[in-house]
Parts: C-alpha cells; sequence; structure tokens
C-alpha cells in the first residue's frame, strides 16, 4: 500500500475515505427507507406504528441519557402528557385538525419537561433519577385523580381526524406514512443536533463535566436544552401513539414504562443513533410474542432477566456491538 | 369533644399516629438506602423488593411451616439479607468498576424479576396475615385509643433505627465503614476484607427492609406489589433529607410521615402528592437536602 507523503495526498486520502464512508451510509438508509416505505404492504401497520412511536421515544430519551449522561427516569410523564393533551383537545375540539392537536401535545410535554429540567438538574447523579422518579409520580397522581384522564379506564375514542383537513388518517396506511414521516423527521433532527456544536457539548458533558465547567461551558443551560427537547420529543411520540391506538392510558404514565423506555435504549445501545429504533423494535417485538404464547404472565420477570443480562454483558447494547465487531473485524 | 382547627382531636392524633408509623417505615427503608449508599455508591431499586420480600416470607412462613411472628421477625430480614448478598456477590460485584448507573439499572431489573415472579405465584390481591394474640386491643391514652401493635411498630422501628445509628457512628465496624465511605483501596491496604464488608453491608441494607416489611405484614395488604410505590415515596424522602447523613434520614422520614398524615386529616386529596410536593419545595430553596452535605 502506497504511503501517502505529503500532507495534500495525505488530505486527498481522508476525503476519498469520508467519500466513500458517505456512499455507504446513504446507500443503507436508503434500503432502510425503502424497508420502511414497503413494510406496511407485509406486517400489520397498526404494529408498525407502535414500533415506531416507541423507538422516537427512545431516541428521545437516548438524547438526554446516551448523549449527555443523564439518566431519567421519568420519561413516561412527557409521553402520557402528550398523549392526554391531545386525545383530549381531539376528543372535546371536533374542529381542531389532528396536526394542531399532536402540536399542542408536544407543547404541553414541552412546558412540563421545562419544569421538570429546572428542577431535577439541581441535583446530578442518581439523586437526578430520582428526582425525575418522584416528580414522574407526582404527575400519575394527577392523571389518576383528575377527570379528563377517565382515570383507570383511560380514555377512549380518541378520533384520528384529518391530516391538514384532507388526508384521511382513519386510513391505516395515511396513518402509517404520516407517523413515519414524523419519526425520520425527529430522528433527522436528533442526528442533526447530535453532530452540532451544541451535541458536542453535550458529550463533553457526558464524559466529564467538570472539564466542560472549566472550559467555560454554562453547563446547566445545556442541560436544561437537551432535558426540554427530550421531553418535547417523547411528548410528541405520546401524542402521536394516543392518535394511532385512539386510546390514551395510564399505562404511559407509569414508572413501568419509564423504566421501558430505559431497557429500549439499553438493549439496542445506548449513545448511538440506530440504537434505541433497534432496542424498541426489540422489545414490542418480544413483549407481542411473549403475550401470544405460554409465556404470557411472565413478560415482567423476562424483560427484567433482559435489563440484568444487558447491563452484567452487553453494556454497549445490540447496535454497539455490532459496532466493536466491525471495527474490530474489518475495521 | 375538643375541636383543633374544626377537626376533633381524636380524628386529628389518630391521624397523627398513622403519619408517625408511616414515618417509622419510611425512616427504616431510607436508612437503608443510605446504608447501601455510603459504601456502594449506588441506588438500590430493589429496596422495594425486598420490604416486600420481608412482608411476604412472614406470612408463606406462617402458613406452611407456622412460624410465628417474633421467629419471622428475625428469621425474614436473615433470609433476606442471604439473598442481598448473594445478590451483591453473583450480580453486583461483576460491575462494581463500571458507572454506577449501571448497577442502578441492575438492582431495578432484579425488582422487576423478583415482583413480577410472585405476582404470578400469588396474584396482585392482598394475602392475610392475623395478627399475634398480644397485640390484639389496644389502650386509651384519653384524648385517643392506641392500638398496641401500632404502639410496637413505632417502639420497634426507633430503637432499630437507634441501634443502626449507634454501629454505625459509634463502633469499630462503623468506623470501618465509614472509611471505606472515603477511600476503600486504602482500606484494603490497610488488610481490611473490603469485598466482604461490601457485601455485609448490602445484606444488612435489605435486611432493614425485610424489617420493615415484617412489622407491615399485620397492618398492610401483603401483595407483590406493595414495594414499589413504598420505594417512590421514599425516594422523595431521601432527596428532602440527603443521604448525607444516618440521623438525617431517620428523621426526615417520620417528619415526612407526620406531615402526609396532617395533609390527610386537613386535605385528604393530596395526602398521596404532598411528600411529592415538599420534595420540589426542598429542591427549589435548599437543592442539597436538609442535612445533605453534597449537591
Amino acid at each position: 500500500m502506497n504511503q501517502p507523503v505529503n500532507s495534500a495526498d495525505i488530505h486527498k486520502a481522508i476525503v476519498q475515505e469520508q467519500a466513500a464512508q458517505d456512499r455507504k451510509k446513504l446507500i443503507l438508509n436508503g434500503v432502510l427507507l425503502l424497508i420502511l416505505l414497503a413494510a406496511p404492504f407485509m406486517i400489520y401497520p397498526v404494529f408498525l406504528m407502535k414500533i415506531l412511536c416507541f423507538a422516537l421515544f427512545a431516541v428521545a430519551f437516548n438524547l438526554l441519557f446516551g448523549f449527555t449522561g443523564l439518566l431519567s427516569f421519568g420519561h413516561a410523564a412527557f409521553l402520557a402528557t402528550g398523549g392526554y393533551t391531545t386525545g383530549y383537545l381531539l376528543s372535546n375540539y371536533s374542529g381542531l385538525s389532528t396536526e394542531m392537536g399532536i402540536i399542542a401535545g408536544t407543547l404541553a410535554a414541552t412546558v412540563l419537561g421545562t419544569g421538570f429540567a429546572l428542577l431535577s438538574i439541581r441535583r446530578q447523579g442518581i439523586y437526578f433519577a430520582m428526582v425525575t422518579l418522584a416528580l414522574a409520580q407526582l404527575v400519575f397522581f394527577f392523571f389518576v385523580q383528575s377527570e379528563f384522564t377517565g382515570g383507570e379506564d383511560g380514555m377512549h375514542g380518541i378520533p384520528r381526524g384529518e391530516l391538514l383537513g384532507f388526508i384521511n388518517l382513519e386510513d391505516n396506511l395515511n396513518m402509517y406514512y404520516f407517523v413515519l414521516a414524523v419519526f425520520i423527521a425527529c430522528y433527522l433532527l436528533v442526528q442533526r443536533i447530535v453532530g452540532s456544536p451544541f451535541g458536542q457539548v453535550l458529550k463533553a458533558i457526558k464524559q466529564n463535566e467538570p472539564r466542560a465547567v472549566s472550559l467555560g461551558y454554562n453547563v446547566d443551560r445545556y442541560k436544561v436544552l437537551a432535558f426540554v427537547i427530550s421531553a418535547a420529543l417523547a411528548g410528541l411520540a405520546g401524542s402521536m401513539k394516543s392518535v394511532v391506538f385512539q386510546l390514551a392510558s395510564l399505562n404511559d404514565a407509569h414508572w413501568h414504562m419509564s423504566g421501558e423506555v430505559i431497557l429500549m435504549t439499553l438493549v439496542g445501545g445506548m449513545g448511538t443513533l440506530l440504537g434505541p429504533v433497534v432496542g424498541a423494535t426489540f422489545v414490542v417485538n418480544i413483549e407481542y410474542q411473549l403475550s401470544q404464547g405460554a409465556l404470557r404472565d411472565w413478560v415482567d420477570p423476562i424483560l427484567g432477566g433482559i435489563f440484568v443480562l444487558t447491563v452484567l454483558a452487553f453494556r454497549s447494547g445490540i447496535v454497539g456491538e455490532i459496532q466493536k465487531f466491525v471495527k474490530k473485524n474489518l475495521g | 369533644m375538643s375541636m383543633i382547627f374544626g377537626v376533633p382531636l381524636a380524628v386529628l392524633s389518630g391521624q397523627l399516629l398513622i403519619g408517625i408509623i408511616n414515618g417509622a417505615f419510611y425512616a427504616l427503608l431510607s436508612l437503608g438506602l443510605a446504608v447501601i449508599f455510603g459504601l456502594l455508591k449506588i441506588i438500590n431499586f430493589a429496596h422495594g423488593a425486598m420490604y416486600m420480600l420481608g412482608a411476604m416470607a412472614t406470612v408463606l412462613m406462617f402458613d406452611y411451616l407456622g412460624v410465628n411472628y417474633w421467629a419471622a421477625l428475625l428469621l425474614a430480614p436473615l433470609l433476606v439479607g442471604a439473598f442481598g448478598v448473594a445478590i451483591e456477590y453473583f450480580l453486583l460485584r461483576r460491575i462494581a468498576g463500571q458507572d454506577h448507573i449501571y448497577s442502578l439499572l441492575l438492582t431495578f431489573g432484579v425488582a422487576l424479576i423478583i415482583s413480577g415472579v410472585l405476582v404470578n405465584w400469588f396474584g396482585v390481591s392482598g394475602l392475610r396475615y392475623t395478627m399475634p394474640d398480644v397485640f390484639k386491643g389496644g389502650v386509651n391514652l384519653g384524648f385517643m385509643f392506641m392500638p398496641y401493635y401500632r404502639a410496637w411498630v413505632i417502639v420497634a422501628a426507633l430503637v432499630v433505627c437507634f441501634a443502626t445509628w449507634f454501629v454505625i457512628e459509634k463502633t469499630k465496624l462503623g468506623a470501618y465503614l465509614r472509611a471505606g465511605t472515603e477511600d476503600s483501596e486504602l482500606m484494603q491496604g490497610f488488610g481490611i476484607n473490603v469485598p466482604l464488608l461490601i457485601s455485609l453491608t448490602y445484606g444488612f441494607g435489605v435486611a432493614l427492609a425485610a424489617f420493615a416489611g415484617v412489622l407491615a405484614a399485620p397492618i398492610y395488604s401483603v401483595t407483590p406489589v406493595m414495594g414499589s410505590a413504598t420505594l417512590i415515596t421514599v425516594f422523595a424522602v431521601v432527596v428532602i433529607g440527603g443521604m448525607g447523613s444516618i440521623g438525617g434520614a431517620i428523621i426526615t422520614g417520620i417528619l415526612m410521615g407526620v406531615i402526609e398524615g396532617l395533609t390527610k386529616t386537613f386535605y385528604p386529596p393530596a395526602s398521596s402528592a404532598v411528600i411529592f410536593l415538599v420534595m420540589v419545595l426542598v429542591l427549589m430553596f435548599r437543592p442539597s437536602g436538609l442535612f445533605g452535605k453534597e449537591a
């Protein structure tokens, strides 16, 4: 192999390498997109939409956990707030178009997320997890006692309505492509955020917070902003979910849901872009398969077992382990 | 009947008593969390499950083996403590060098397994535990009726809390523990078996939770899911008090129980949320907690 001898050659080699990688990435993404576009003709669209909603939820969570290093144990609160707000508005104001309902749900989660963020960043590390868990429990109590949520019964029959006033979302295919479009937009947004200078600061905070402080960054502001974006996207996931299933229930607000999104992110690979998507697909599928078979009562212990196993043996998650493998053997 | 703020004295003192008892449970549980946090630097998410195991063990040992209350008071914490030592030895130890977030997630997974398995075996409806005959009845204090068992719970919890405080703050073993929290490598260098100390500490911490479970068995509904909701409340208590001091954990626990009891008397709808609201206030005005040393 020719060794590049001067800086111009080195530069050229790097550019070529980069271009080859970009091409590979483009092809991979193109194939993924084609699969996603064709999927509803092979698999039940509602199931796919469930995966996409949870994938968005996990992507949102991962922005905070995987890239900023903050473990929130209260993300269920945003999912539920988005879902209940959108559900309430669409059920009670028939003139409202679906996208306005979803935007309103996302905004509600954003406002709540700002409150959570300002309180919880006052504590660090393990305390942060406990504070977010406790705040989410407060939100849970609120939803249990409020009349508009339907309490234990949940909120049923949320109308899907029409998108922009002319696309009928009662049709599962239309609904699917809408959810897919929102998901891809959010995924690209998170990719952009992670790659931006802002995202670099978040990673710096994760790796070594005191150093980020000493470099002159106002760490708290970055953390709050990351938290708010994460909460907003989680709320959006909840809003979409309530429209897809025409249902918003207390399940979404329960601490169990906060644990589930952690599991999705961890299993898929925290701190990778694709990880949460893979993890959400994995967990939703496992839950579905288990619920169909003889092990239907054992979902919780099995999820717990996966938790323990992942932490003990596959801390990088599915995507992280594959990346490691590729780097070691093919890089 | 004398009235205080429009509430009969008997009702008020009755709620206060329930508050103090809940507070005693919060104190025992947050004390165990603080002990474990001190040496292992992790939050034990399986703590609620251990509390539940203590209560379940009490009921099941009585139903199947005829083990009475007093024996359970000793046996259940021992069994659960041994179980905790096994968890520390086989699971937590393997990820000791990793980020503490992982051990937190590991204990969360363990809690899911324990409660999930027990839900399958026993369902979510409560098991019944008959109170020992000694504790039946109560005494009239003039302004209120005091059931014997409730008095016993308060006394037992306070004695155990005080004993734990005494051991950790005043004895040689406690000095080892405190030194271990400062610098466990140096401790190891002095020839103290730190890994053993860590195992035993985790075992002791969860045994405290199991002890609370035994105390709870005759008065609370014993179900496989009784731990999780209690644990979240205890987390809020821990955030309020801070885990800097053992004494702080005890005082905050009882204080929060009393506040909860008072809220139940004067404004019942807020009673389940009040501790969390106090937590919000503390975070706003004293972020490091009432007794906390670090932010």
